[in-house]
C-alpha cells in the first residue's frame, strides 16, 4: 500500500497499523465485510485526490461548521490526504472572480468524475431571485454542477429534505436537491446539521468504493440511519420501567430518566446519535437533558413541536382508545406500536417516520 | 489600474452566507463608493408565526450555524422577556444563567479564534510563501513571542514538509486561485510558518473547545436550550444505582453534567485561556506589527451599540452585566448614551434600499415591535452583472438608533468597555496601542477591530472561570436547580405579552423582538449583528458599516484582486444568514422589476 496519504502519515508519526485500524473501525462502524477495511485503506492512500465542490444554497453553515467538528478523519486530514476540496466559499482564500474561476476550472478538469456536497435548500419563489451567487440563481448554479457530478452529497436536512426554509407556510419555494436533479446518484446525509463522523464516514465510503453506500427509501445510508435514536437509547431501560422525567430539573430527570414525555422524538428519528454521540463522545441531546429534536427526519419542523409528547401511532394497530393514555402506560404501548411497525417496515422496505407517527 | 470601474466580489468567500460587495473606484483605484448586499433569504420569522414561543429558540437557531448558539438564547430570553414583563418575579435560577453564561463565552472565544485563523488570516498571511520560511527562525520567533507549547525547529519544520508535500502534488483545493504573491502580503516568510503552523492547530483546538457546549447543550453545532433554564440537570448529587451496566445508569453517569462532566468543562477554559494568551493575542500583536498602515483605514461610522451581556446576577439585572450596554457616538469615548429599548423613535429599521415594502412608505422607519417584513423583491432578474445601487440592493434592511447608523461588535463592545471605565479592558486597549507603538486613533479601523476580537476574547477567557467556580460552589452548597418550571404551561401565561431578547453576540448586538397572543407568535422580528453592520443605505442616504468603512481610505492595487476590500470586510466577521432572515408569503406573487 502505496502512495501520498500513507507517505504523508508515516511521516507525520502515524503508523500504517494505526491508519489501517481507524479503516477497519470506520468499515465496522457502517457494517462492512473485514475486507471492506483494506480496501477502504488502499483507496484513501490513491495517488490524484478526488475533487469535491461544495455549494452552498439556502444554508446557515452549521453543516459545514459540523464538518470541521469530525475527530477522526478530521477536516484537515480530509483536505491534505484524501480529496481535493477545489470549492468551499467558507474555507477558501479565493472570492470572487478567483473563487467563480476555481469552480469552473474543477468542474471543467473533473468533469463526470467530481463528487458535489450541497448544503442548504433551494428556492424556485420567484424564478429562484431568493438566492444567488455571483448573480446567477441557486437552481441555476446546482443544474449545472450536478450535469458533471459523479454523484451527489444532500448534506443536511436543508438539502436533503428542504428543511427549515420549507417549513410551512415555506416562504420561497425551497425544495430539497432530490426535487431538482433526477438523474445523478444521491445520498441524503440529514441532521441538523448531521453528526460529523457520519459526514465524513459516508465521503470516506464513496472514496473507497467509487459509489454510495446502501441506501434506505429516503436515500440515507442505512449503516448510520437504520435504527432509531429511541433502539440504542442509554435511557431505553428507564422507558421500559415506565420512569419518565416530568421536568428539565426534577429527579427523575438528574438521574437520567427518559425523556419521553418532555416531547422525545428519538422513537420516530432515525439517526446514529445514541451510538456515536457528539463531538468526539462527549455527549449527545439526551445525555445533555433534552428530548430528540427528530432533526434528522423529513419536515421534522412541522411535526407538532418540541415539547409535545408523541402521541399513540393509533390507526394501523388500532390503538386508538389508548391515545390519551400517559407515563408508563402509553411509553411502552408505544415502544410496542412502533416495534410492530418497524418490523412491518422492515418487511416491506419501507421506514418508520416522524411523519408518518405524528399523523 | 488606469480608469474608474464597478469592482464586484461575489461571492465574498471566508464568510458565512451570501454576500456581495460592488465598490466604485476612481482612477487611482480609491474605493469612493460601497455597496454592502445580501443576496438569500429563507423567511425565518414568517415560518415562526403561529408557533409555541417554547420551540422557537430551535427555529431561531438555524439562522446561522456559525455564532450557533445566539439566536437560541436571544429566542429564550425573548420569551423569558415577556413572562418577566408581566410577572414581574419571574426569574430563572442562578446557575442556569451561570451555565448561559459559560456557553456563551466558549462560543465567543472559539468563533474569534475561528474566524482569526481560518477565515480571515489568508488576508494577511501568505502560505505560499511559509515554504520559504526557516525553521529554526521560524522557532526562534515563536519562542520569542509566547510560551506556546507547539515552537521547536522540528514541529515547524514537519508543518512545512506537510504545506510544501500538499503544494509539490499540484491540487491546491480551497488554497487554489487566491492572492500569493500579492505585495499588500508583509508577513516574513518565518511569521506566514509561524501562522500556518496556527491555523492548522486552532482547527484542532476548536474540536476540544466546543466540548464544554455538548456537555451542556448536548452537541455542538446547535447546541440545545430551554425557555425557564438550561436543559442540562446537574447529576453530581442524585442518588440512583451504581454501576456501569444499563439497569445501574442514574447515579454518578446519569447525564453529561455530572463529576466526569464538569472536569471536561474545567479542562475547557483551561485550554481556551491557554490558546488566547499564548497564541491568538501573541500572533495578532505580531501580526498587526506588519499592517500598521490598516490602523488609518476602513473606520467606518465612528459609532458604537452595545445591548451589554454577561450578567453575573440576572438577565434583567443589567448592572450586573459584565460587557456594558450603551452606545458611543462619534469615537467620544467620555459619554455612554443609554438606550431605551421601548421608545417607538430609538431603534427602527428602514427598508429605503432593501428589498421590502413598509405600510407607511419605504422612507419610514419601524420599531421591531411593530416591524412589517413584506418582501418586495425588485432587483434585476438573474443572472446579473450589477444591482441597481440608486435603487433598492440587498436583503438586508437598515436598523438606526435614533435615526444614526451604528457598528456593533468587538470594537463596539470594548469602546463601550473603556468608556464605561472597564479596567481591564483598558489595560488591555493602552498594552496594545503602546506595544503596537501606534495612536489612539488606530482603533478606530480595520487593524482596531480586528485586534478588539482578540482582546475581547481574553477578557471573556478570563471572566469563564470564574461563573464556573460559583457554580462549583453553587453545587457544593447543595443548589442544583437549573430550571423554573412555574410559567412552563403557555395556559398559565397571560393572554397577550411582549418581549425582547438580547444578547452580545460574537459579531455584535442581537435584539429579538418577540409578541405572543393566546400562547402562540403573532410578531418575531430578529434585528441581527449583521443587519447593523452590512445594511444597505437608508432613508438619508446614510451608509451602513462595511458601506463607510470601505469607503474609508482604500486604494486598491489591483481591481481584479480585491484584497483590500475582503481585509476590512472580514474585520467585522460578516454573518449573511444571520443578516438575511425575513420574508414574506405573499412574495412569490410579486411583481419583479427588470432593470438589466
Amino acid at each position: 500500500m502505496q502512495g501520498p496519504l500513507i507517505d504523508t502519515l508515516v511521516r507525520q508519526g502515524v503508523s500504517r497499523r494505526t491508519f489501517l485500524k481507524y479503516c477497519a473501525t470506520l468499515a465496522s462502524m457502517m457494517a462492512l465485510p473485514p475486507t471492506a477495511g483494506r480496501a477502504m485503506a488502499e483507496a484513501l492512500a490513491a495517488a490524484r485526490r478526488p475533487s469535491v465542490i461544495w455549494l452552498p444554497f439556502q444554508e446557515c453553515t452549521g453543516c459545514t461548521e459540523s464538518m470541521t467538528r469530525s475527530h477522526s478523519p478530521t477536516l484537515e486530514g480530509m483536505i491534505f490526504d484524501m480529496v481535493s476540496l477545489d470549492y468551499h466559499e467558507t474555507l477558501m482564500a479565493a472570492a470572487g472572480h478567483q473563487a467563480e474561476d476555481a469552480l469552473h476550472a474543477a468542474m471543467k478538469d473533473n468533469a463526470g468524475k467530481y463528487l458535489l456536497i450541497v448544503d442548504g435548500s433551494v428556492p424556485l419563489g420567484i424564478d429562484g431571485a431568493y438566492s444567488c451567487i455571483a448573480g446567477r440563481t441557486n437552481v441555476d448554479l446546482l443544474k449545472e454542477a450536478a450535469a458533471g457530478a459523479a454523484a451527489i452529497v444532500a448534506m443536511g436536512s436543508c438539502a436533503a429534505f428542504g428543511g427549515i426554509p420549507k417549513a410551512k407556510p415555506n416562504p420561497t419555494g425551497a425544495v430539497a436537491i432530490s426535487d431538482i436533479v433526477k438523474d445523478k446518484p444521491i445520498v441524503n446525509v440529514p441532521g441538523c446539521p448531521p453528526i460529523p463522523v457520519v459526514m465524513t464516514g459516508v465521503l470516506a465510503h464513496y472514496l473507497t468504493f467509487g459509489r454510495l453506500p446502501d441506501l434506505d427509501d429516503k436515500l440515507r445510508p442505512t449503516a448510520f440511519y437504520g435504527e432509531t435514536i429511541h433502539d440504542r437509547c442509554y435511557r431505553r431501560p428507564f422507558y421500559d420501567q415506565g420512569k419518565f422525567a416530568r421536568t428539565f430539573d426534577d429527579e427523575g430527570a438528574r438521574r437520567g430518566w427518559c425523556l419521553f414525555e418532555l416531547g422525545c422524538k428519538g422513537p420516530v428519528t432515525h439517526n446514529a446519535c445514541a451510538t456515536t454521540k457528539w463531538n468526539g463522545g462527549t455527549s449527545w441531546p439526551v445525555e445533555s437533558g433534552h428530548g430528540c429534536l427528530g432533526c434528522s427526519e423529513p419536515d421534522f419542523w412541522d411535526a407538532g413541536g418540541f415539547y409535545k409528547a408523541l402521541s399513540m401511532p393509533a390507526d394501523p394497530l388500532k390503538m386508538g382508545t389508548a391515545a390519551a393514555a400517559v407515563g408508563a402506560v402509553a411509553g411502552v404501548a408505544v415502544s410496542v406500536a412502533n416495534r410492530a411497525k418497524k418490523h412491518r417496515a422492515q418487511a416491506s422496505h419501507e421506514t418508520t417516520t416522524l411523519a408518518d407517527l405524528e399523523k | 489600474m488606469s480608469t474608474a470601474e464597478r469592482v464586484v466580489v461575489d461571492p465574498v468567500t471566508r464568510i458565512e452566507g451570501h454576500l456581495r460587495i460592488e465598490a466604485q473606484t476612481d482612477e487611482s483605484g480609491r474605493i469612493t463608493q460601497a455597496y454592502s448586499a445580501g443576496t438569500m433569504v429563507r423567511g425565518i420569522e414568517i415560518i415562526l408565526k403561529g408557533r409555541d414561543p417554547r420551540d422557537a429558540w430551535a427555529f431561531t437557531q438555524r439562522i446561522c450555524g456559525v455564532c450557533t448558539l445566539v439566536h437560541g438564547m436571544a429566542s429564550i430570553r425573548a420569551v423569558e422577556d415577556a413572562l418577566h414583563r408581566a410577572i414581574p418575579d419571574y426569574r430563572i435560577p442562578h446557575n442556569a444563567e451561570l451555565i448561559r453564561n459559560l456557553m456563551i463565552a466558549a462560543q465567543y472565544v472559539h468563533d474569534h479564534v475561528m474566524h482569526f485563523y481560518h477565515l480571515h488570516a489568508l488576508d494577511w498571511v501568505d502560505v505560499v510563501s511559509a515554504l520559504k520560511a526557516d525553521p529554526k527562525a521560524t522557532s526562534a520567533l515563536a519562542q520569542s513571542l509566547s510560551s506556546y507549547p507547539k515552537s521547536s525547529p522540528g514541529y515547524f519544520a514537519d508543518v512545512q514538509k506537510k504545506v510544501k508535500t500538499f503544494v509539490e502534488q499540484g491540487q491546491l483545493g480551497i488554497f487554489s486561485n487566491a492572492y500569493w504573491g500579492h505585495p499588500a502580503y508583509k508577513l516574513p516568510p518565518e511569521a506566514n510558518l509561524m501562522a500556518v503552523a496556527h491555523y492548522l492547530d486552532a482547527l484542532a483546538w476548536q474540536r476540544e473547545a466546543v466540548k464544554l457546549h455538548a456537555i451542556f447543550g448536548g452537541k455542538n453545532p446547535h447546541p440545545n436550550f430551554v425557555v425557564g433554564g438550561v436543559p442540562s440537570p446537574i447529576s453530581v448529587h442524585s442518588e440512583g444505582g451504581r454501576g456501569k451496566g444499563p439497569h445501574f445508569r442514574g447515579g454518578q453517569e446519569a447525564t453529561a453534567v455530572n463529576v466526569v462532566g464538569l472536569q471536561t468543562v474545567q479542562n475547557v477554559i483551561r485550554m481556551m485561556r491557554d490558546f488566547v494568551d499564548q497564541a491568538y493575542l501573541p500572533d495578532i500583536l505580531a501580526i498587526a506589527g506588519f499592517y500598521k498602515d490598516w490602523g488609518s483605514r476602513g473606520e467606518g461610522l465612528g459609532n458604537f451599540l452595545s445591548f451589554g451581556d454577561l450578567p453575573s446576577k440576572s438577565f434583567w439585572d443589567t448592572d450586573s452585566y459584565l460587557i456594558p450596554r450603551g452606545v458611543v457616538l462619534g469615537r467620544d469615548l467620555s459619554k455612554v448614551h443609554p438606550i431605551d429599548l421601548d421608545a417607538d423613535a430609538e431603534i427602527q429599521e428602514f427598508v429605503s434600499h432593501s428589498w421590502y415594502k413598509y405600510s407607511q412608505g419605504d422612507a419610514t422607519g419601524l420599531h421591531p415591535f411593530k416591524g412589517e417584513t413584506e418582501l418586495a423583491y425588485s432587483g434585476p432578474q438573474p443572472p446579473y452583472k450589477h444591482l441597481d445601487v440608486d435603487k433598492k440592493y440587498s436583503w438586508i434592511k437598515s436598523p438606526r438608533w435614533q435615526g444614526k447608523a451604528m457598528e456593533v461588535g468587538p470594537l463596539a463592545r470594548v469602546m463601550v468597555m473603556v468608556a464605561s471605565g472597564n479596567a481591564q479592558a483598558r489595560e488591555l486597549v493602552d498594552s496594545t496601542l503602546k506595544t503596537l507603538d501606534v495612536p489612539v486613533e488606530a482603533l478606530f479601523s480595520t487593524l482596531g477591530r480586528t485586534a478588539a476580537r482578540a482582546l475581547e476574547s481574553k477578557i471573556l477567557a478570563d471572566a469563564m472561570q470564574g461563573w464556573f467556580d460559583t457554580l462549583m460552589a453553587n453545587i457544593k452548597a447543595g443548589d442544583v436547580k437549573t430550571f423554573n418550571d412555574q410559567y412552563w404551561d403557555p395556559s398559565t401565561w397571560p393572554k397577550h405579552m411582549q418581549g425582547v431578547g438580547l444578547q452580545e453576540a460574537p459579531r455584535g448586538g442581537l435584539s429579538h423582538w418577540l409578541v405572543v397572543d393566546d400562547g402562540l407568535i403573532s410578531n418575531y422580528q430578529a434585528v441581527v449583528p449583521t443587519t447593523w453592520n452590512a445594511g444597505p443605505r437608508d432613508a438619508a442616504e446614510q451608509p451602513g458599516a462595511y458601506e463607510a468603512a470601505l469607503q474609508h481610505n482604500h486604494v486598491l492595487h489591483d481591481p481584479k484582486q480585491p484584497l483590500e476590500i475582503l481585509r476590512t470586510v472580514h474585520s467585522f466577521d460578516p454573518c449573511l444568514a444571520c443578516a438575511v432572515h425575513v420574508t414574506d408569503p405573499d412574495g412569490e406573487e410579486l411583481i419583479q422589476v427588470k432593470v438589466c
